[in-house]
């Protein structure tokens, strides 16, 4: 990899040893992957995954110690993905005890941490940053050093930023020195499609599902996906990206996918068409039998596959204000339908603090909450990750967290009749 | 009779270990987190959608994969378990190594004293050939030894 003099100098100790660390990190990562050189971040805000001070992560938060110390600060302002507690959301005693005594014993070191390394707010908590209430959103073109995957996968896909699949701790460092190795998706070669992804369904493909197929089908490549405009149309409305949002965090969960382009629809697609696509790029079609099989693929871990369900959470991705709104809408009909006036199993609906606040100034949010609905900022996924938690009998219709807990996937209708006082 | 595969070292370094396979990708927080949360010294996989893994000990291992797969937590889980010394004894890639292993791996190796010797590159035929329990040895120029 060629480096400036000033990339050199650093990397030779003319800032420190901890900044020669810093970028030796980041050019042994470029040179992995045949980067050619570095070149500047170029986005106003950074990202970074990491939101959470997990006491078995302590190396994590010594290493930031030591940055600090060293004063190898963020040139930009950042946003982190969402906190792991909220005490609106319901746990039991003994639950607290193992959340804030033991999980994340490291939580207000780490918040500390963040403020000194240039944490953009207090309310910068979200996997879904790039919302325009939260304002960390790219614009074409923009170089990031940002992780989280479903993140990276919407400002790559959606606004047409350019971002590796980078990995917590690393993206911070690229917005220490300001710097990002040029390989992958910061490249036109590495943006272009490897598969083809005809959708053939007979009704609009839910998203979580078509991604986790797609996902589970392409892994880290570059699918190209014909037939979803047909169902989302040819314009980015807030209904489309909310779709995106949802369907990019399956690709980028259940498989490793960085980047998709849907025709007609998504920036790069819309450009330059099939001209994207490599030479004998395989083709996977997705029709409904396809769909039905990934979703009966899915394992079921709960111990009694027959229990009630006793916490359902909605938002993993961080919901947008119009499907707070949506949902909303859907759950008070739901009930008013059946005489009920409650839902029937606690729910959790999370979104990014400024969406919640943008939320309640509408009158949505008073109709959510006599629904009994929660509403909170808190990672589901975070929460799920306590051993009491994980024994409990959660449903989701989120396909990431399914990934990663014990949580049992339902599509949002059966999500709807669920928490509704349906069958199951 | 030992076969022989060549790889690229992506951290070079030496080890022998038995080894354990992954024929799907590797989830790599699905797989550390319980583990690491509840000081399992195993180090037993959780991804329960790795019916390869699901349950078996990795600490120590030569941990064989095609690559990473799923939240990009990835990275700081790999960079822990190393500097925890709860890491695989190598990783074995029979592809490209993904970007989110590669920087774990980079971390441990700049930022901790941990050794874990990444070859990626093995091609498919290692990993049709590679069986849990066979003796693998790894060389600092990529090459991996395996006996039955």
């Amino acid at each position: 990899m060629e480096l400036t003099r000033e990339q050199q100098d650093i990397l030779n100790g003319s800032q420190g040893e901890v900044m020669a660390k810093v970028m030796k990190s980041l050019v042994m990562y470029g040179e992995t992957f045949g980067a050619d050189k570095l070149v500047p971040v170029t986005s106003e805000y950074g990202h970074t995954v990491i939101s959470f001070g997990i006491g078995v992560m302590k190396p994590v938060y010594d290493l930031y110690d030591q940055l600090i110390s060293a004063g190898a600060l963020s040139k930009q302002k950042f946003s982190a993905d969402p906190l792991p507690l909220d005490k609106k959301v319901p746990s039991s005693l003994l639950q607290d005890i193992i959340f804030k005594g033991i999980m994340y014993s490291q939580q207000g070191r780490y918040e500390k941490q963040l403020e000194k390394l240039g944490i953009m707010s207090p309310d910068a908590y979200t996997c879904a940053c790039y919302l325009d209430e939260v304002g960390n959103k790219p614009k074409k073109g923009d170089i990031l050093s940002w992780a989280e995957s479903s993140a990276v996968v919407y400002a790559n896909s959606v606004l047409g930023a350019r971002c590796n699949r980078n990995s917590g701790m690393l993206e911070l460092m690229g917005s220490i020195v300001g710097y990002a190795p040029h390989f992958g998706l910061l490249t036109d070669d590495g943006r272009r499609a490897d598969w083809i992804v005809e959708v053939k369904t007979t009704k609009k493909p839910e998203a979580q599902l078509l991604g986790s197929a797609i996902g589970m089908k392409v892994m880290e490549q570059v699918p190209y996906i014909k037939g979803l405009d047909k169902w989302l149309g040819t314009e980015l409305t807030d209904e489309a990206c909310a779709y995106l949002k949802d369907f990019g965090a399956a690709t980028a969960s259940n498989g490793a996918v960085g980047l998709y382009h849907v025709e007609n629809l998504t920036p790069e697609a819309v450009e330059s068409g099939e001209s994207l696509i490599r030479e004998g790029a395989p083709v996977y079609v997705v029709d409904d039998a396809e769909l039905e099989r990934v979703k009966d693929s899915y394992p079921v871990v709960w111990k009694d596959l027959n229990a009630e369900p006793t916490l359902c959470f909605i938002g993993c991705p961080h919901l947008t204000l119009a499907q707070l709104k949506s949902w909303t809408g859907r759950v008070s009909a739901a009930l008013n339908a059946k005489g009920l006036k409650k839902v029937s199993v606690p729910t959790v609906m999370t979104a990014a603090p400024a969406t919640i606040k943008k939320f309640k100034e509408t009158p949505e949010y008073e109709q959510l909450m006599s629904t009994g609905v929660i509403l909170s900022y808190i990672c589901p996924l975070m929460y799920m990750n306590n051993p009491l938690s994980g024994k409990m009998p959660v449903i989701t219709c989120s396909n990431k967290l399914r990934t990663y807990t014990t949580a049992r996937y339902y599509t949002g209708d059966e999500i709807l009749g669920q928490i509704t006082g349906g069958a199951k | 009779m030992a076969k022989v595969f060549k790889g690229r070292p992506v951290v070079a370094g030496s080890c022998t270990a038995p080894a354990l396979v992954s024929h799907g990708g590797f989830n790599t927080l699905a797989s550390f987190q319980m583990a690491m949360m509840f000081g399992d010294k195993k180090v037993k996989c959780g991804d329960q959608n790795n019916a390869d893994l699901y349950k078996k000990p990795m600490k120590g291992t030569a941990l064989c994969l095609p690559q990473t797969i799923g939240s990009t937590t990835g990275g700081m889980v790999l960079y822990t378990a190393c500097a925890t010394n709860n890491q695989p004894a190598c990783m074995l890639f029979s592809k490209t190594i993904d970007s989110l292993a590669a920087s774990g791996a980079i971390l441990a190796e700049v930022w901790t004293d941990a050794s874990m010797p990444v070859v990626d590159e093995l091609g498919d035929e290692f990993l049709d050939y590679m069986k849990d329990g066979m003796t693998v040895t790894v060389s600092p120029d990529g090459t991996v030894t395996v006996e039955e």
